[in-house]
């Protein structure tokens, strides 16, 4: 019987062991993270202020904003999402529904996935010889848009590919047995359905298309900037105008990178506070994905 | 195909099929019942396994007919043939005739286009499938399909939920979601669902399988109500239902068609042997 107590002791101390092990794991990550945020919050808060936000860069440091900076990276994300929605969408609906599984459905496959794990630079390689030269886009937001949105295309096809499998299979079978084509099962049911899981797939890649720097330096995108792009909007018609796509620009991340490799302390602090900035809206990003998900779950339940 | 003569009791139809005898199984009843669909020569392959071996069998119209038999023995195979939805799958493979009456077309030959079949039957399945959408649009679905419309649309929803029985319980919850209501009521609304395009035949795939007695009882009471308008085809486990419901049992084994009579005499008197084992439950 004591033969079983010791054997029995041993296994709940490896147990208590893991347990252990397992939690400062976790507080490692944890702590570092929050390292960092202390860190960026202790540096960066006090520069951060209205004026920083609508200065253009400067040489010096006190009068330095990241006007331009932020209003370019929402011009290249709204590009990226145009362009990386629809195709990446479209692109996981056919693999999942429409492609045979065949050999060279399963190359397209593995394929897609390995695109995902591509250093992020050769993307940017990719682009300057396609886009900016050979296409002659330009060093403009269209190409930066196009390169991000190469960059997460297959992230997209991956979520909306794993959002359809989660519909079940008998609610397939119901909206075919009423006499459905393939393309009217897929609008009215399996991309209302999958809109949820799409979404935050959609959203978490342009989270992290928010913070790539290494493909936009790579085409191009100016480290130092003191204009806005054209307005999208007009006093004369036409109304809209699309000057702003072909215009330069630059993003946070290549702005924090400029400053940050200054010699002068000033302008580390104002890295801090774009860094500050950018944290901020990656980690909204990231709570409106997951606030979707949790109301699409609410509403249904498979 | 055929004439069927009233049993005497000296020329008695005997139903005996045996693995060798390819003879087609008529069904003994009245000359006045006519058929609906009748299967001939059928053979179904997933694959290279072959699923449904050589059935050769009528439904009538406007009857309840029970396709019985262990797991395993071809009874969905055989009732999805009807509604093509093997089509939706690789490698299935149909071989025969299945002749749906009155228009005499093959409702399996690659001539006939599975979606319009799919309009004409109406399937039921084994667990609820009801949209994840407001009890209305399910039912609707498939009427907006037909591109029905408006004030019609309103009426032919309300008319059927009120033939699946369940219009009293859902009249004040239309636009709720289909998922707040109960598993016998998620089913009786595919069944609405089902009705709503006015099919020839209703195909139910072991209907109540999923669902408490008393869920079930008012399914077995629907079906009974619905032959009136629509031949139903009922595959089911369960062999106490298929005496409750239907008119015509067929029992069905290893992918062949053993025996088809009316009900009261499959139970009471089969006269095939394995028939009689499986209904005692020496095996199944």
């Amino acid at each position: 019987m004591s033969d079983f107590r010791r054997i029995i002791a041993k296994r709940k101390r490896q147990d208590f062991v893991f347990n252990i092990i397992g939690i400062v794991c976790t507080l490692v990550g944890i702590l570092t993270l929050g390292a960092l945020l202390v860190d960026l919050l202790v540096d960066g808060l006090p520069r951060l202020s209205l004026t920083f936000l609508s200065s253009f860069p400067s040489r010096f440091a006190e009068q330095a904003g990241i006007l331009s900076s932020w209003v370019g990276t929402i011009l290249i994300m709204i590009v990226t999402a145009c362009a990386a929605v629809p195709l990446g969408v479209a692109a996981g609906v056919y693999l999942e529904e429409y492609a045979r599984k065949n050999w060279l459905t399963n190359l397209i496959e593995i394929n897609i996935a390995n695109l995902a794990g591509v250093p992020s630079i050769i993307y940017g390689l990719m682009a300057l010889g396609l886009l900016v030269y050979q296409f002659r886009l330009g060093q403009s937001v269209l190409t930066g848009g196009l390169t991000l949105a190469f960059l997460i295309l297959p992230i997209v096809i991956v979520a909306t590919r794993e959002a359809l499998r989660t519909i079940p299979q008998g609610i397939r079978e119901a909206a075919y047995a009423l006499g459905s084509t393939k393309w009217q099962v897929v609008r009215h049911h399996l991309l209302p359905y999958s809109v949820g899981g799409t979404m935050t797939g959609i959203i978490i890649a342009l989270s992290r298309a928010i913070g790539e720097t290494a493909p936009l330096i790579t085409i191009g995108a100016l480290t130092f900037i003191a204009f806005l792009p054209p307005p999208p909007v007009q006093a004369q018609p036409p109304f809209i105008s699309f000057g702003w796509i072909w215009s330069p620009f630059s993003v946070l991340p290549i702005q924090m990178f400029n400053w940050v490799s200054r010699p002068d302390q000033a302008f580390a602090v104002n890295a801090a506070a774009a860094g500050l900035v950018l944290i901020v809206v990656t980690l909204s990003l990231n709570a409106i994905a997951i606030l979707i998900r949790y109301r699409v779950r609410k509403r249904i339940k498979w | 195909m055929g004439k069927f003569v009233e049993p005497s009791s000296n020329d008695r139809l005997r139903s005996q099929y045996g693995p060798s005898d390819k003879s087609a199984v008529r069904v003994q009843r009245n000359e006045s019942v006519t058929i609906k669909a009748e299967a001939e020569g059928l053979n179904f392959f997933y694959g290279t396994l072959q699923a449904l071996k050589n059935i050769n069998m009528e439904f009538p119209a406007n009857q309840v007919t029970a396709v019985i038999g262990p797991s395993g023995c071809g009874k969905s195979t055989l009732l999805r043939c009807f509604n093509r939805i093997h089509d939706l799958y690789p490698e299935t493979r149909y071989e025969g005739r299945i002749t749906l009456q009155p228009s005499g077309i093959n409702l399996i030959g690659p001539e006939t286009d599975p979606l319009e079949m799919r309009m004409r039957m109406s399937m039921v399945f084994q667990k609820p499938n009801a949209f994840p959408k407001s009890v209305f649009e399910n039912v609707a679905f498939g009427l907006r399909l037909k591109g029905i419309k408006g004030r019609e649309l309103e009426e032919q929803v309300e008319r059927s939920l009120r033939s699946a029985a369940l219009w009293d319980e859902v009249k004040d919850r239309l636009r709720d979601s289909a998922y707040t209501l109960s598993g016998g009521q998620q089913q009786r609304l595919c069944i609405a669902r089902a009705l709503a395009t006015d099919p020839e035949m209703l195909l139910f795939d072991e209907p109540t399988s999923a669902l408490d007695p008393i869920a079930t009882g008012k399914i077995e009471d629907l079906i009974f109500t619905l032959k009136r308008d629509v031949t139903v085809i009922i595959v089911t486990h369960n062999m106490q239902q298929a005496a409750r419901v239907s008119d015509f049992t067929a029992f069905m084994y290893l992918g062949e068609l053993i025996e088809v009579s009316p009900t009261k005499k499959m139970f009471e008197n089969p006269s095939n042997k394995l028939t009689e084992e499986y209904i005692t439950g020496h095996f199944g």
